[in-house]
């Protein structure tokens, strides 16, 4: 059966009961996040910027999140959802926290559980309307016959407003998909073991000038989150170095001369 | 109508639940086999999003699903088989035999007919007679038992391939002989291998890697045939009964 | 028969400052055949007796499968334990569900824990008329648990519940030192010794009235086991290897301590 048949919008029957959305159903969003593997861990980063349209809103929004000590989780899209989820998940840590029986959440349960919400409301048709990722290190299985544990593992994953998930060495969000996510795959992929903390940061860094230079709707400040075996840090607020006097030469930029 | 009253209508936006993540999925069933491959491209639009995410998942000793369309619900789904799958196993002590995991699917699909899982299913495996199957199925829970199918993003351009590679349409046996019924293993391998070459050549969301599962009837003479293959993985869980293998090929990743 | 005054109602004190419907419950898990349970570093065990009603009629189901990492003995209402396994089952389902990870085995135990002590407090319940032991491997290793229709559960590094299973308490409490760094043919060993001592004067374990429990990796008696030591019941034939370890009894030494009995002098749990 053609899935046009199927899924027909025209079709009394068929057409799924589709609750309309305001115009603009998102008010304040933010733009791309990136993370990559490194030999340590994970790195991510995202910009400050929440955006209110093409308004340069709020420009000091944390869109990096920790979610207990092993997680760091990123969100583009509706900041008032992201914001819902974070209220969520501090929840979920704080009743894991107080069971204090030595078990907790890692990275892999915490985006099993967002992959389990986001599609259950997309399934709702009232989706939280975000691009996430979701990153972090957590210790290895332990094998107790022989009283071996695994050395720490890194989780990378991304789960969006539809319930899709997948994960890669590099991932983006966003424009960052776009743009960013090819310079990425270049600078990261085959080398996940190799690159330390400080190229890790120089290859964020880099895409995230690149994004500043073509997102119209990013800004040069951004934070970055590191995860590792130890803990996770994440930056104050930094500034992008950027240039724009060649600016002056290019027509529709700088003073028209003519 | 005056182009003004368009203009003035409110806009509506509507979320649209559903997603199209590309890849193509193929299972053919052999005499006392059953293979069933996908490759692991994941896609929306024009960017790959991962260039390793599975569609095919073992269920049991005699049963491997495949599953292509929206990732989210494909995902999904396989998880709500597997539960109900747990569920024979507490009620019953075995594994629930394939022709009943056909019509569980079926039924779980169906049971969705007004808001479809967007997955196109193959279940390949062994049935109780020993024989290889595979059934396809639509969104919506329609299904076949075949010897081959393939379906997904490639599947226009895989299915003919396999009609006239397995079905011999449009071959004519040389006089006096006839085509075979069912093809050796390594035949299928092959086939398979090429589908996907293939596919990967003509088709954009194809490609990056491919995983073929391998189904054996219990003492299957195929099971020779699989010693000298590369990067074979044994994924059965008990001995004495069907075997399962993971056989895993590079697919061009551009 | 005997009969408290302050019984009728489970949600009442007696001036004693006791729930005799709970103690009532109580005492169904000790009319149950016993269950044995053990665990060492590596493996824990189930040992359970299997009852049956005559000649004529099959053994009961002593043993249930939970998940994967998971299993339980009973003792008590098989009809109550078989709506609190599926209980269990769903939560451990849930728990892949939703998380994709095995449910820890304490967090199970509390679960059904708490199930049971709602029934203590509630107007108009009564109390599940059955005991668990609970088995199953996780992030920490391997565990035993014992549930019962009070409400309680305990962690144990062995214990033993139903008929007679004073006796099977008596065995561990003296030989469980050794079971830390046990091998599992040892520790089931002392499982079905604990088990024995359960037995009517004339019984013996045999392979139809004996059911082994076990997680962990797969002993030298053991074919067909996955890597990762599912777990997994062993009943008929299979049983037999493991009966043979089994030293026998100096039949001149003193009797067994006798099972704790009398109706009157029941002592609630916890």
């Amino acid at each position: 059966m053609p899935m046009e048949r199927i899924l027909s919008p025209n079709d009394p029957i068929t057409a799924p009961k589709m609750p309309s959305l305001p115009a603009s159903s998102t008010h304040i969003t933010g733009t791309s996040v990136l993370a990559i593997k490194f030999k340590d861990g994970i790195m991510m980063a995202a910009d400050n910027l929440a955006s209110y349209g093409s308004l340069a809103r709020f420009k000091d929004m944390q869109r990096l999140q920790a979610v207990g000590e092993h997680t760091v989780i990123g969100a583009g899209g509706d900041m008032s959802d992201f914001q819902y989820i974070q209220a969520m998940l501090d929840e979920l840590i704080i009743d894991e926290f107080t069971a204090q029986d030595g078990h907790s959440l890692g990275p892999a349960e915490i985006h099993e559980y967002l992959a389990q919400v986001m599609y259950a409301r997309r399934s709702k048709m009232n989706p939280l309307w975000n691009a996430i990722l979701v990153g972090g290190v957590k210790d290895g299985k332990r094998i107790w016959k022989i009283n071996l544990v695994l050395p720490p593992r890194r989780f990378l994953s991304f789960v969006d407003l539809l319930g899709t998930t997948y994960s890669a060495s590099t991932l983006a969000t966003g424009y960052g998909a776009h743009i960013a996510q090819p310079l990425l795959r270049t600078a990261v992929e085959g080398k996940e073991d190799i690159l330390t903390a400080e190229d890790a940061l120089k290859i964020l860094e880099q895409s995230m000038k690149v994004l500043y230079y073509r997102d119209a709707r990013s800004i040069d400040k951004y934070q970055v989150a590191t995860i590792t075996a130890r803990g996770i840090s994440i930056s104050e607020s930094r500034r992008l170095e950027t240039s724009w006097s060649f600016a002056e030469g290019i027509r529709g930029y700088g003073a028209q001369t003519q | 109508m005056p182009a003004t009253i368009s203009i003035s209508q409110p806009q509506q936006r509507q979320f649209n639940p559903y997603s199209e993540n590309g890849g193509t999925i193929l299972a053919i069933a052999g005499a006392d086999f059953s293979v069933i491959a996908g490759d692991t491209r994941q896609s929306e639009g024009y960017s790959i999003q991962t260039r390793y995410a599975p569609k095919v998942f073992q269920l049991t000793d005699k049963a491997v699903l495949a599953v292509n369309g929206f990732a989210a619900d494909g995902n999904m789904f396989v998880k709500k088989v597997r539960q109900r799958l747990e569920w024979y196993r507490h009620a019953h002590a075995k594994d629930m035999p394939l022709r009943a995991i056909a019509r569980l699917i079926q039924t779980m699909l169906y049971a969705r007919r007004f808001f479809p899982f967007y997955v196109y299913n193959i279940l390949g495996g062994i049935e109780e007679d020993g024989t290889g199957a595979v059934y396809s199925f639509d969104p919506v829970g329609s299904y076949e038992r075949e010897a081959c199918r393939a379906a997904g993003a490639a599947q226009s351009l895989v299915q003919p391939f396999l009609d006239n590679q397995i079905y011999f349409k449009n071959q004519t046996a040389a006089p006096g002989t006839s085509h075979p019924v069912h093809l050796p293993l390594s035949t299928v391998l092959s086939l398979v291998i090429d589908s996907f070459t293939s596919a990967t050549e003509r088709h954009i969301e194809v490609g990056d890697g491919l995983e073929m599962y391998v189904v054996l009837a219990k003492g299957s003479t195929a099971f020779q045939t699989l010693g000298g293959v590369r990067g074979i993985q044994e994924l059965t869980a008990t001995e004495d009964g069907e075997k399962v293998f993971i056989i895993r090929r590079e697919l061009k990743k551009d | 028969m005997f009969r408290n005054t302050y019984d009728s109602d489970n949600t009442v004190f007696s001036p004693q400052g006791r729930l005799h419907q709970v103690e009532y419950a109580l005492e169904a898990v000790k009319q149950g055949s016993a269950a044995v349970g053990l665990r060492s570093k590596t493996h824990s065990v189930l040992l359970a007796l299997k009852r049956s009603t005559g000649e004529l009629a099959s053994y009961q189901q002593k043993m249930f499968r939970i998940d994967e990492h998971v299993g339980i003995a009973i003792a008590g209402l098989t009809s109550d334990a078989r709506v609190l396994s599926n209980f269990m089952r769903q939560q451990a389902m849930s728990s892949k569900m939703v998380f994709n990870r095995p449910i820890p085995v304490n967090r199970l135990v509390s679960t059904i824990a708490d199930k049971a002590q709602v029934n203590t407090q509630e107007y108009g319940r009564r109390p599940y008329g059955v005991g668990f032991l609970v088995i199953g491997q996780d992030q920490t290793g391997p565990h035993l648990y014992e549930f019962s229709p009070s409400g309680n559960s305990y962690e144990y590094y062995a214990m033993s519940i139903g008929a007679r299973s004073q006796s099977a308490k008596t065995y561990l409490e003296k030989h469980y030192e050794s079971f830390e760094d046990a091998s599992l043919e040892d520790l089931i060993r002392h499982g079905l010794h604990a088990l024995r001592e359960t037995l009517q004067q004339d019984k013996e374990l045999t392979i139809n009235n004996t059911s082994i429990g076990l997680v962990g990796p797969a002993s030298a008696h053991e074919t067909n086991v996955p890597p990762s030591g599912p777990f997994r019941i062993l009943e008929g034939d299979v049983v037999q290897p493991f009966l043979d370890t089994m030293i026998p009894k100096d039949t001149g030494a003193a009797a067994p301590a006798p099972a704790a009995a009398g109706d009157e002098d029941v002592q609630m749990a916890g």
